[in-house]
Parts: C-alpha cells; structure tokens; sequence
C-alpha cells in the first residue's frame, strides 16, 4: 500500500484511473446522458423524464435495502421474489367481496398485509442468516425459488387485472408534476441516510459489515442488526412490488420483479457499495439505479433486442464489481 | 483421519453427515414400493432415472464447485443454452453435437473461471452474471423459440433408446462421468487439491498446491456438467429449450448440501451428492404418485414452494448437525 502512495504520483499519465475508480459513476451517467442526447430520438423530453423516473423508483428503492443488506456483507437474492408475493397479494384483498363493502378498510389491508408478508420473509432471511449462520447466499436462495412460486400458488398463476384508482396512485400519481414514487424514493433515502448517519443502528451495521467479530466482542447486538438490514431490504421490496402491481394495473407473480435482484445488486454496487461489507452509499444507490435504468431505456430506445439487453446487464455487474474490487486492493 | 487408509465406508457413503440422505433414500424407496402398484415398476425406475439424469450429472458438477467454498449459479441457463447448440447440430448426429454441446458449456465455465481467479470477481457475482449471459444468449440464438432436433439422425437416440433394449442410453453416459469423477476427486491429486481449497485456500496457496488450476478445473467442469444436461434435455424430450433451466442451480445446491457437502467447502461426496439429487428427485415422484391416487391436489407451482423448502429443511438439518459436531469437537 504504501509503495504504491508513494508510485502513485510519479506516474502522473494514469491519475485519471483513480479518479475514475471514485467517481465512476457519476462519469457513466454523464456518458450515458449525453450519448442519448446525442443519439436517441426524443430523449430531451418531459415525457422520457416521467418514464425513466417512474421505472427508476422500484429499482432504488430496492437497491437501498440491499445496500444497507450488502454493508453488512450479505446478499439478499430474494428481493424479486418478495416483490411478486406482496404484488400478488395486494389484489388479491382489495378486489375480495369483503374489501368491496367497505374500500377504505380494505385499501389499508391492500397495503399493510403485503407489507407485513414483504416484512416476514425479511424476518426468515434475518433468521437464517444471524441465528442459524447459513451463507446469505444459499439463506436467501429458499426464497428467491419458493417466494414466487407462493405468489403464483396464491394467484393460481393468473394475471389479475383491475382497475382501483386509490391504489393505482402508487405508481401513477403526481406530486409537483412528477410521479409519486420518486418522491417515495427520495423520501426513503433521506430517512435511510439520516438512519444510516445519525443512529446507533446505522452505525452497527457498518460495524458488522467491517468486522463482524470486533462489533460482537465489543457488545454489539451483531444479531438484531442483521436482522434488521434483510427485514428493512424485504419492506422495502414489498413496496416496490406493490408500486409495479400499481403502474401495471395488473399483477403477475410470473413477471414482476424478476431480474429485480440483479438490478439491485448491480444498482448498489456500481453506486459505491463493498460487496465485502463495511460501505453504505444511500444517495450512490440512487445514482446506481439511475444508471442501470438508463442503460436499459438506452438500449430499448435505439431498438436493441431484450436478450441482448440481459447480455449487456451481464457485463455492467461484471464491469461494477470488478472496479469495486481493484478499489479495494 | 488418516487419509492414507483406504476407507472403503467413507468412499461410498461419504461424510458422516451423509449417512442421513442413504436412509432417507432408502427409507422413501421402500414407502413408495410398499404404498403404489407401479412404483417399483420397470417403467417408472427407468424413466426416473431418465429425468432425473439431468439433476445428477449438474449436481455432480456443483458438488466440486461448493467443495472449493464456491458457488456456480449459471448451470440452468447453460443447459438451456447447450440444450440449443444440441439441437442445432442434432443434424450431424450425437457423436458431434454431444462433445460440441458440451464443450460450449466448459466454455461458459471458463469464462466463469477467468471472472472469479484472474478478476477476482466473488463466485456468485460472476455466476449469476455469466446465468444472466447465457439466458439471453441462448434466447439470441434460438430466436426464443424451442428448436426441434433432426429425428432423421441418431441424436434422440441417446435420449429416447435403451442400450441392447435394456438400460437407457443417458443413464449409461450420466453414470460414466459419475464414477470418473468421483475417482477424480477421491483418488487423484487434483480432487485433493480441490478438497484443500475448500478447507483453506490461503493454506493450500502456502502448501503449493496447484489453486488457480483446481479452481478452472471445477467450474469448467461443472459448465461441462451442465452442457451435457442440456444434450440430455434436447434428446430426451426432442428439441433445444431456452426457457428451460430455471430453477436448476436451486436443485443441484441443494442436492449437493443434502449430501452432506458443507457449504463452506473442504468436505464432500460424489455418491452422497448422487443420493442427493435422487432423493430430491423421490420427492417429486412420490408427491406424482399421491396426486395420482388424489389423496392431495399440487398444482404445477407447487413445485418451486416444495423445492424451497426441501432445500430449508436439508439446510436447517446440516446446521444442527453442524451444531452437534462442533459441541463434540470442543469436548475431546
């Protein structure tokens, strides 16, 4: 390390590669922004703004519960699972014939009991994780598999369709002109980074994720907080099932929130976070998904095929994690 | 122990935490003999057997993969993309579409092998992104269609026939590469290498041992496994099948931990992980047969919540016995 502290000025031709290694992202939005403006037709219109921020939001706000999973050195492979059960749970209640007597109680039910399955699946992971120490790998595999099919025994494997303008809010309402959800997103990012910065919680999972042995032997609740971080990451998860069941108008456990883990994951760390634990860039989270969501609009839009686009994706988490790890040596 | 002796109870059972999944295997073979007509039936083994080869032959592949305290999440979807390659080169006949498969998936391996030890890319990053690259590449090549096979040629053969009326011709080449590798690994140089790794890596480094090359071996080595899955789903069902292999890699890990293979490596089995994918595959069974007799009604679906939980209850069992030996380990 010090070697090279003390090689790194001499060879001043190659000072652009740690600036890129801490500033890669925001120089790949920039990139990815002016290709666009440059190349895609109507990229510079309100219209694309609505699109990309209504899609973005589902992504953040996963990638910030597996951020805050991933700065404990875990993983959690289940978020797409989550998102389908608790989307297809939703409909599930508000279109039943006791909801239909009384909407009020049965938008609330619509949206608190997804969440508390969302919010039970995170408690399974946390367990198996923290009590019974299984890899977060494998621990969250059981759900990532099981979860769906949940959802799709639930639904029989059909699309429900419906239209319920209360609940559609979640992801076609506007706030000051812009979709309700990227408020949502925002907001949970700022109470995330207050959570993160400003309470002990928030500094024990970074304690945890930096050396899980020294936070234990110096009294730290190592369990409860990694706990907490799959339970956080699963609500999360739910919600943003529940905001695709709304933008669709339409549920399929088939569908929804598949790849989400990918999408995640990839978000998180290409917005700064240490697979090896110890980092959590709430904001970069954001900035991560962003870039993602435009990668993938970018390739839509110029008329790339999916399949491709999946191959693309495939090398931008390599391309991610491969930076992070040249970072860190 | 003394790894010197050969422990002939060791070669076949395999770890003392294996001795589970031979009972339970045994124990579940003769509930369905004793409870359904056909159970024990020709037909029924052999085309158990037949489906379940797939699992086996990925399973096995895996188990070298988790040995090393490593993780390969991209075999269903190179068994999809192989199953492809197959059944466009069905034409040529299995003696050039079964090694080409094959080593389009020692490719796919490879590729996860360059990720994981030259850009040190965590195993399970690396595989999920390679799963994510062969989904969609097998969808690029097929079109998203299904591919039908050439009947014309011997390529469903392997699939479809039996050898001298007798035994199918997949069984026969699953239970070659079962027993090769399992002298592989108990009995060559390379298998105790890929064992010292599991056990320790940086002590394995320190002892000189061949790590880098260990570890290319095993996952090209499961892609290769998983290759040949996807010869066995084209042949056997007659055609290339992109959409197949969700799920697969869900099978295999958890075949392999029900054989007694610790997830953090440095112990495992080839006959217990073999065990292991055949009781995964008895459960299925089973549960057919009670759907059959209508005793319960599961729906398709039902599949993924039962393979997760058999995978939860495999897990939640191998921590207790780890549990359990770790006491003992303190004590004496």
């Amino acid at each position: 390390m010090t070697a090279r502290d003390i090689d790194t000025p001499i060879r001043a031709g190659s000072a652009w590669k740690p600036f890129l290694r801490s500033n890669g992202g925001i120089v790949a939005l920039v990139v990815i922004v002016l290709f666009n403006a440059m190349f895609t037709p109507n990229f510079l219109q309100a219209q694309t703004l609505f699109v990309n921020i209504s899609q973005v939001a589902t992504i953040a706000i996963v990638a910030m519960g597996m951020t805050l999973v991933i700065a404990t050195g875990g993983i959690d492979l289940s978020v797409g699972a989550v998102m389908a059960l608790s989307g297809a749970l939703a409909p599930l209640i508000f279109l039943s014939d006791w909801a239909q007597g009384s909407p009020t109680l049965g938008l609330i039910a619509a949206i608190a009991l997804p969440m508390l399955a969302a919010l039970v699946c995170g408690l399974f992971n946390g367990i198996m994780v923290s009590i019974l120490r299984v890899q977060p790998i494998i621990a969250t595999l059981i759900l990532f598999i099981s979860g769906r099919g949940i959802a799709q025994v639930l639904t029989n494997g059909n699309l429900q369709t419906f239209t319920h303008a209360q609940f559609s809010y979640l992801g076609t309402g506007r706030v000051l002109g812009l979709p309700f959800q990227g408020w949502l997103a925002l907001a949970i990012a700022v109470v995330l980074f207050l959570v993160m910065t400003r309470t002990a919680f928030g500094r024990y999972v970074l304690a945890v994720g930096g050396n899980e042995r020294a936070a234990a032997l110096s009294g730290g609740p190592v369990r409860r907080v990694k706990v907490g971080v799959y339970v956080i990451c699963a609500g999360l998860s739910g919600l943003a099932g529940l905001i695709v069941v709304a933008i669709n108008s339409a549920s399929d456990a088939a569908r929804n929130g598949q790849l989400m883990e990918l999408d995640a994951i990839a978000a998180a760390v290409v917005g700064g976070a240490l697979l090896q634990g110890g980092k959590a860039p709430i904001f970069g989270a954001i900035l991560g998904a962003v870039i993602i969501q435009l990668v993938k609009y970018t390739l839509l839009a110029n008329g790339v095929e999916d399949e491709v686009a999946l191959i693309a994706k495939a090398f931008i988490i390599l391309a991610a994690v491969y930076v992070q790890q040249a970072r860190k040596e | 122990m003394n790894q010197d002796a050969f422990d002939l109870r060791r070669f076949v059972v395999g770890n003392p935490q294996s001795v589970a999944v031979w009972v339970a295997l045994i124990a579940l073979m003769i509930f369905g003999a004793l409870r359904y007509d056909n159970f024990a039936g020709a037909y029924n083994i052999g085309s158990f057997l037949n489906y379940n080869s797939m699992f086996i032959v990925i399973a096995v592949g895996m188990c070298f993969v988790i040995m090393t305290g490593g993780i390969d999440l991209s075999v269903g979807s190179v068994a999809a993309f192989t199953s492809v390659v197959a059944a466009y080169l069905s034409p040529l006949g299995i003696q050039v579409a079964l090694p080409l498969a094959v080593l389009a998936g020692v490719a796919f391996g490879a590729f996860n092998a360059v990720c994981i030890i030259a850009l040190r890319i965590p195993p399970f990053i690396a595989t999920l992104a390679t799963m994510l690259g062969a989904k969609g590449g097998a969808l690029v090549i097929s079109g998203a269609s299904t591919i039908a096979v050439d009947w014309g040629s011997n390529f469903t053969n392997m699939g479809m026939n039996k050898a001298f009326g007798l035994v199918p011709w997949t069984i026969i080449v699953v239970a070659v590469v079962v027993v090769v590798f399992w002298v592989v690994l108990e009995k060559t140089s390379l298998g105790r290498t890929v064992l010292a790794i599991g056990g320790s890596e940086d002590a394995a480094t320190l002892m000189g041992l061949p790590v880098n090359r260990a570890k290319a071996f095993v996952y090209m080595l499961s892609g290769g496994c998983a290759g040949l899955a996807g010869v066995i789903l084209a042949s056997g069902f007659g055609a290339g099948q992109p959409l197949e292999g969700i799920g697969w890699e869900l099978s295999a890990i958890a075949s392999v931990v029900v054989g007694g293979t610790l997830l953090t490596g440095g112990l495992g089995s080839v006959p217990a992980t073999v065990a292991g994918a055949l009781l995964l595959g008895l459960v299925f069974n089973i549960l057919n047969f009670e759907n059959g007799r209508g005793t319960i009604s599961f729906s398709a679906y039902w599949q993924m919540v039962i393979r997760g939980g058999f995978l939860f209850a495999v897990i939640l069992f191998q921590s207790r016995v780890m549990a359990r030996s770790a006491v003992k380990g303190t004590s004496a």
